[in-house]
């Protein structure tokens, strides 16, 4: 009977099942405007536009990882007998952490292979956030209305380091353990307070019963939970803004040149998602991760050479190691200046790189909204800075690895320590000078362009016996592309007497932003480029000059 | 004599010659080859002894002085033990003298160790010193692998790294890597604890905690170590993992990324 109703009901003109489905949930649910405002929304066509999706997707892998490895993971420092499979480590005394860790790893099904996952995946996340924001940085995305997803972003770099060095920290082993120690140390560097947190934080003296079970709520539950809200605002910020492109013919302010979402930028997407899933999958099905086995379970009176952290550690880890051991006693208190400099340090390097979209603003005094990105060579102090900025990075990071870098090339460990220090300091000035000159050696590259055209490497031979290479004039998209950009004028310090004429009390403030203005953009700071009366005066003349 | 040669076509014949001619030469061998060695050991320790020291004024006595005194250019042998000679000239570290940089390192053994047997006699016989261990003492039989861990990670670890892959020590010198070593020389090592290595005497270490932590090693960085989940990338830790995805995952990722970038949908041309 009900047979022969669907077939009056569809003849009678109902909708197909999946249409009153999506009916019935736009009803409730009012997805339909939503969509048809979103699924056409445009993205532009560029390999480093997808930085940010390795990130999203490298996140989605820990995730899910992570949850398988949870149901298998006993948070727990109590300790017990090791009796499992393997055979160096049988009958030692463990924590639970550490022997639920080996299990995971040794007779678990696929265990070994979604903790090599979850960790290389973790790995791959940091360093892609690192270059995500190194592109958004140097190609002046940040800019107004974008600075408050750079500065989500760069949040979920720092909470993505922590929750990474919670995760590995929480299998209780040799090499995780020194790292606990090592952070319990930087705490207890902390004048006055200090002491109150590192009880605070590990229930009492060091190690403790506590911290495992700790770290854990933190590494699953709150630094990932506040994580994903981030990233879910950042995604809205995304759409909401919608994303930058490069300056070329056709691409405005007003714009956005590219694909709609749906269908190409989702089919592009969902099989990149395979991609990186597939890439992270073969990296950990072949190349061996962080081998608690091998390193042992924690004890505090034991320690390994060649303890390093995971590699977004490393900066800190290198200025701990390269700060000279000062400390300073009075009245029976010491201030261990070796550890804390460093951590204040710490703090500062960080901070340097996320609060200068604001900085760059208050130079400029640009209000105006940016969706047309800039080329690095255009903007050379700030990529200059950029450069700086990645040169104590990673300066950082040769130091954190001074004794494998000593062994692996035959180095006294002094030397690279020596080394260090001094590009501490030398580097970044090195960095930011090479970088300017290099950027404004391109403007004036681009500029050459411009006027007299591409170098064809052809020489041909005048009547009168003068050699000339011939130049091809550039299109006019071309054209268009290399002189796109906009050039601010240096700022000025106002007028010394205000309206009525009275003398006005110039601020510190005004001053150093008339300084900075023009260190940005005075002349020799930036290649003026070419306006459109050289370019007729040179093309309408008769050949080259 | 009749009987003999009536015999002497017999399909058997020539495999009893061979029988008799085997005798033959085993018997003259073993009448001289052990006779030889039969008379070191009854002339004795003083010959091999005699032997050590020519060898020694050879190669030995222009830093470490004609009679093992020592001098400006080494230090002296006297009580150092047979161990120390065995260690030192069996994995080429000594002679030294062509050996440039902050420490000596391993290098290609230019002795027999018949040779160095007697360099080993000659030093020993200086002064008293550790003995060259046998190899029951450093076998694997009857060792505690798992113990053997807890003592290279708590005595060991420190410069060798967890399981004996090496560290750096200050201005150039290192604890070098432990994998493919002579359990024997590993014995001896933490005997005499030689170059900037701390002695473990059976005091400190007993002789039954240095077969352990031989034990231990053999299992987790030799050839029959068992090491699941891949490349090891050099047992560093996170400096090369570190390293590697930077390179051989962000570098993927990114390659990939520019290959779907460079493949977009074109619009139709109509």
């Amino acid at each position: 009977m009900s047979t022969t109703e669907n077939t009056e009901s569809r003849e009678r003109g109902t909708a197909p099942a999946g249409e009153r489905v999506a009916d019935w949930a736009d009803g409730r649910l009012g997805i339909y405007s939503l969509a048809k405002s979103n699924m056409r929304k445009i993205f532009p066509d560029h390999w480093s536009f997808m930085l940010g999706e390795v990130c999203l997707y490298s996140f989605i892998i820990i995730i899910l990882t992570g949850v398988y490895l949870t149901l298998f993971f006993h948070p727990s420092m109590n300790e017990v007998v090791y009796h499992g499979s393997y055979v160096p480590l049988q009958g030692q005394m463990m924590s639970e952490a550490f022997n639920s860790t080996l299990h995971i790893s040794f007779d678990v099904r696929g265990g070994l292979l979604i903790r090599q996952i979850h960790h290389w995946a973790a790995l791959i996340f940091l360093a892609g956030m690192f270059v995500h924001m190194m592109r958004v940085f140097f190609t002046g995305a940040f800019r107004k209305p974008r600075e408050i997803n750079w500065l989500f972003g760069f949040l979920l770099f720092v909470l993505g380091m922590f929750t990474g060095f919670t995760g590995y920290s929480l299998p209780d082993d040799l090499l995780s353990g020194t790292g606990v120690r090592f952070t319990e140390g930087a705490i207890l560097s902390m004048p006055i307070v200090g002491t109150y947190i590192s009880f605070f934080l590990f229930g009492g003296q060091f190690p403790g019963h506590d911290f495992v079970a700790r770290f854990y709520s933190i590494h699953i539950l709150l630094l990932p939970g506040i994580m994903l809200g981030l990233v879910v605002g950042h995604l809205i910020l995304v759409f909401y803004h919608k994303h930058t492109q490069f300056a070329g013919p056709g691409k405005s302010e007003k714009n956005v040149v590219g694909m709609p979402l749906l269908p190409v930028y989702m089919a592009k997407a969902g099989g990149f998602f395979f991609l990186v899933f597939g890439v992270i999958a073969a990296i950990a099905a072949t190349t061996q991760i962080n081998p608690i086995w091998a390193m042992g379970p924690y004890r505090p009176d034991q320690v390994s050479t060649g303890a390093q952290p995971d590699w977004y550690m490393g900066f800190a880890e290198g200025l701990i190691r390269y700060m000279p051991g000062w400390e300073i006693n009075f009245w029976g208190h010491t201030l261990v200046l070796g550890v804390f400099i460093p951590l204040v340090l710490f703090g500062l390097v960080l901070s340097a790189i996320a609060v200068y979209p604001f900085i760059e603003s208050w130079v400029t005094g640009d209000k105006s909204e940016h969706h047309i990105l800039d080329r690095p060579r255009n903007a050379p102090t700030r990529t200059g800075f950029g450069v700086a900025w990645v040169t104590v990075y990673m300066v950082g990071l040769i130091g954190g690895g001074n004794d494998l870098i000593a062994t692996h090339f035959h180095l006294s460990i002094n030397d690279v320590t020596w080394f260090v220090r001094i590009f501490f300091f030398a580097g970044p000035v090195i960095a930011f000078i090479v970088t300017k000159r290099i950027c404004l050696g391109l403007q004036r590259r681009d500029r050459e362009k411009v006027l007299h055209g591409r170098e064809t490497g052809i020489i041909k031979r005048l009547p009168h016996g003068e050699f000339i290479e011939v130049h091809e004039p550039l299109s006019q998209e071309q054209l268009h592309t290399l002189t796109a950009h906009h050039q601010y004028e240096p700022a000025q310090v106002g007028p010394a007497v205000d309206e009525n004429g009275v003398e006005r009390k110039i601020k510190g403030s005004e001053k150093l932003r008339a300084k900075l203005s023009n260190a940005y953009y005075g002349e020799d700071n930036q290649i003026p480029k070419p306006t459109v009366e050289e370019y007729k005066e040179i093309t309408s003349g008769h050949g080259h000059h | 004599m009749k009987k003999l040669s009536a015999r002497r076509r017999h399909p058997l014949a020539a495999v009893v010659v061979l029988l008799l001619a085997l005798a033959c030469t085993g018997g003259l061998y073993a009448a001289f080859a052990p006779a030889g060695k039969a008379q070191a050991d009854e002339t004795s320790q003083s010959l091999t002894i005699e032997e050590g020291k020519k060898l020694y004024s050879v190669g030995c006595a222009s830093c470490h002085g004609t009679g093992g005194q020592g001098s400006s250019d080494g230090p002296s042998l006297v009580g150092v033990g047979a161990a120390a000679v065995d260690f030192q000239v069996g994995t080429g570290r000594m002679p030294a003298a062509t050996s440039q940089g902050p420490q000596v390192v391993k290098k290609k053994n230019i002795y027999t160790q018949a040779q160095i047997d007697q360099l080993a006699a000659y030093i020993a016989s200086l002064g008293a010193g550790p003995e060259v261990p046998t190899s029951e003492q450093y076998g694997p039989d009857g060792a505690d692998i798992a113990k053997g861990g807890e003592l290279f990670r708590t005595n060991c670890a420190q410069c060798h790294n967890f399981v004996g892959s090496g560290g750096a020590l200050t201005k150039g010198k290192f604890a070098p890597s432990l994998e493919g070593v002579d359990p024997k020389h590993i014995y001896e090592a933490m005997q005499t604890g030689p170059q900037n290595m701390p002695s473990f005497p059976d005091t400190t270490l007993t002789e039954k905690n240095k077969k352990d932590i031989i034990a231990y090693l053999n299992a987790v960085n030799s050839s029959n170590t068992e090491n699941p989940g891949g490349l090891d990338l050099g047992g560093i830790g996170p400096v090369s993992e570190g390293l590697f995805a930077w390179i051989f995952g962000l570098g993927a990722l990114i390659a990939v990324a520019v290959w779907v970038a460079a493949r977009t949908a074109k619009a139709k041309k109509s």
